[in-house]
């Protein structure tokens, strides 16, 4: 069953110097349990559609989209009081900084509590008992003890074990997780990729995982979209995306991992990711693609809009013989 | 042949920090008696998780701070405890930092990033010198001459950091402290400074000290390695010892943890339980105990000395074979 299914999602930003597309022409489905990660470097849009789907942006942002359905519900023609009772209850969003993300002047446990108290008809001594049994199940010890800590009392890895625990509080049939790692230490961060996968298949939960980090999303995902400046360039199941990269882009990040390379340097792609006023008129990889040619840079590409595992671009690159 | 550019005889750096207004003064132990050398030419990576003191070694090293107690030699000259270092020998080693948007002063012009080190420590030179060796400098590092009177706002983050690399290398160091010079940029940005790095280090001579906590990019860059644990070393040894033949748990615990970006590998993760313990209240005996899975009544009261084997040394009672 599809989850959350968005076409074509556009975002665009008023600067002082025009409008900048943050996210172009975007599409998006989950399914329920499935664990999607979106992959891609700082300014391809990652963060921006997910926050688009949770209407977390500020005014300055414009959404459009053809469809953006979750769980049945059209969320674009929502006010702002029907969203609350969604956001938060069975689509939640964690952050990537666990310190910044909790307020430093309450309790988390006055947190935790406050989001059961805005989604679920409990009384206060059953509140307590679930903020305490959450904690337990992202793997908090004593938990009855740190639900009067402050956040500063409690480490970076700790802070975002409660950050889950909050987002799960409701039990979300979707969660979001927005580079939930990358501010931990590799043990902490095995912890709690650890604990979300566990979620998933425990709670029936889906999960999006946003990351730029390709060892990640080979442990922990499905299934990966790959995203460049604002555009998804393709999308194939982990195994195979891992395996046989069809965008030239893909390939070429795939090729610049350290541990894939063989000699002392490494593969790399020259160039920076495009931003507001440089943008290409035709592909906008073309510019650093080492396969473009006069095709690319004149016209865009588009992927076929009905077939998933279609690719942004003019010359896919073939699938191997398996 | 090779000489020893670096020998360091057990160095440690112990801070007093106040607990309270009116509570008694404790000890961290941000690096206890550290020894280990390096050969001229030749890369030393230093991993850790965060608070580990792998920081403070660079600090130490770099001469921004005198180590607590012990010495080390670099290129011939003895730096000790109680006498601080002459300019001569502090222009030998120089640092990249890890944030290349909060390292360079964004009021100075490129031209003054590079020609102040010139300016403060080779006066005999003048304007146009100075001047002659920025501009050569630049190219050395892959930006183009015309970049020499722009502000840092105008450059994007991995030429940022090729300009803080130009500047550390402009009074020819013999050593590199490279601390966390790749983890704030992005995958394909990466791999270009990770060339850049590779270049240099062929073209100089340089010796690196590369400070990192990612892994795949250590087994990358180093020859040799060195995994620090709560300020103490645990192991040490070739890229090739410590990456096929870990003898140490949290090594072993390390390299599990981190994720490959490998879709197909079967996973055997060591979950790690808990977390860092304070500096401020080191366990006593081996500083992993509380964390290890083999440790036995000895580990909590004696604490290991590093065994040395060849290249490879490791600091613990129950070395594991692989």
């Amino acid at each position: 069953m599809t989850l959350l299914d968005v076409k074509n999602l556009t975002v665009e930003f008023k600067t002082s110097q025009g409008p900048f597309r943050a996210v172009d022409s975007i599409d998006v489905t989950v399914d329920a349990n499935d664990v999607l990660a979106i992959v891609g470097e700082s300014g391809s849009g990652k963060s921006v559609s997910m926050l688009a789907v949770m209407g977390l942006l500020p005014w300055t942002a414009t959404v459009t989209s053809d469809r953006m359905l979750f769980n049945g519900v059209d969320l674009t023609g929502l006010n702002a009081k029907e969203r609350r009772n969604i956001v938060g209850k069975d689509m939640s969003m964690i952050f990537q900084e666990p310190m910044s993300s909790l307020n430093p002047c309450f309790t988390i446990g006055f947190q935790l509590r406050e989001a059961l108290k805005a989604h679920l008809p409990l009384s206060r001594r059953e509140r307590k008992n679930r903020a305490v049994e959450l904690l337990e199940m992202v793997g908090i010890p004593e938990p009855a003890k740190r639900l009067v800590a402050f956040p500063h009392q409690l480490s970076g890895g700790m802070n975002q074990r409660v950050m889950i625990a909050m987002a799960i509080a409701c039990k979300p049939k979707l969660l979001i997780a927005d580079e939930p790692t990358t501010a931990l230490d590799v043990t902490i961060q095995a912890q709690i990729l650890e604990l979300l996968l566990e979620l998933n298949h425990q709670q029936d939960m889906a999960l999006v995982l946003i990351t730029h980090d390709m060892g990640v999303v080979a442990e922990t995902a499905e299934r990966v979209s790959v995203q460049y400046a604002g555009q998804k360039v393709e999308e194939q199941s982990v195994e195979a995306l891992f395996a046989t990269p069809r965008h030239p882009y893909t390939y070429a990040l795939l090729a610049a991992l350290p541990e894939r390379s063989t000699g002392k340097l490494l593969p790399s792609i020259p160039g920076v990711v495009p931003g507001q006023f440089d943008r290409p008129s035709g592909c906008l990889f073309s510019p650093r693609c080492k396969f473009a040619d006069a095709r690319c840079v004149q016209d865009v590409p588009y992927a076929n809009a009905d077939d998933p595992t279609s690719v942004r671009c003019h010359y896919p690159l073939a699938q191997s013989a398996s | 042949m090779t000489e020893k550019l670096l020998q360091a005889d057990g160095i440690n750096r112990y801070y007093t920090v106040r607990t309270g207004l009116f509570g008694k003064s404790a000890t961290v132990r941000a690096l206890s008696t550290t020894s280990f050398s390096l050969e001229a030419g030749k890369t030393l990576a230093v991993v850790g998780e965060s608070g580990c003191g792998k920081s403070t070694l660079a600090r130490v090293i770099s001469m921004i701070e005198p180590p607590g107690q012990g010495s080390f030699t670099l290129d011939g000259t003895t730096i000790k405890a109680d006498e601080p270092a002459s300019s001569d020998i502090r222009s030998s080693v120089q640092l990249v930092f890890q944030d290349p948007y909060g390292s360079l002063n964004p009021r100075q012009k490129i031209s003054q990033i590079l020609c102040e080190p010139l300016v403060i420590n080779k006066p005999e030179l003048n304007a146009a010198q100075r001047e002659e060796q920025a501009r050569e400098m630049l190219q050395l590092v892959g930006l183009r001459t015309e970049h020499y009177d722009r502000y840092p706002h105008m450059f994007s983050g991995g030429q940022r950091q090729r300009i803080a690399i130009a500047r550390a290398l402009m009074l020819r160091p013999k050593l590199l402290v490279l601390d966390e010079p790749v983890s704030a940029l992005d995958l394909s940005i990466q791999s270009q400074i990770l060339n850049l790095l590779v270049e240099l280090q062929d073209k100089l001579n340089l010796t690196y000290l590369f400070i990192s906590h990612d892994l795949s990019v250590v087994k990358h860059m180093a020859d040799e390695i060195l995994v620090m644990y709560l300020g103490r070393v645990v192991e040490s040894g070739s890229t090739d010892d410590i990456f096929n033949d870990p003898r140490h748990p949290y090594t072993q615990a390390l390299l599990s943890a981190t994720p490959v970006a490998d879709p197909t590998l079967e996973k055997n993760r060591i979950q790690l339980v808990g977390e860092l313990p304070s500096p401020l209240s080191p366990p006593s005996g081996c500083a992993f105990n509380p964390r290890c899975w083999i440790a036995q009544d000895q580990c909590k009261n004696d604490s290991p000395r590093l065994q040395v084997q060849g290249t490879h040394a490791v600091s613990c009672h129950f070395p594991q074979r692989s």
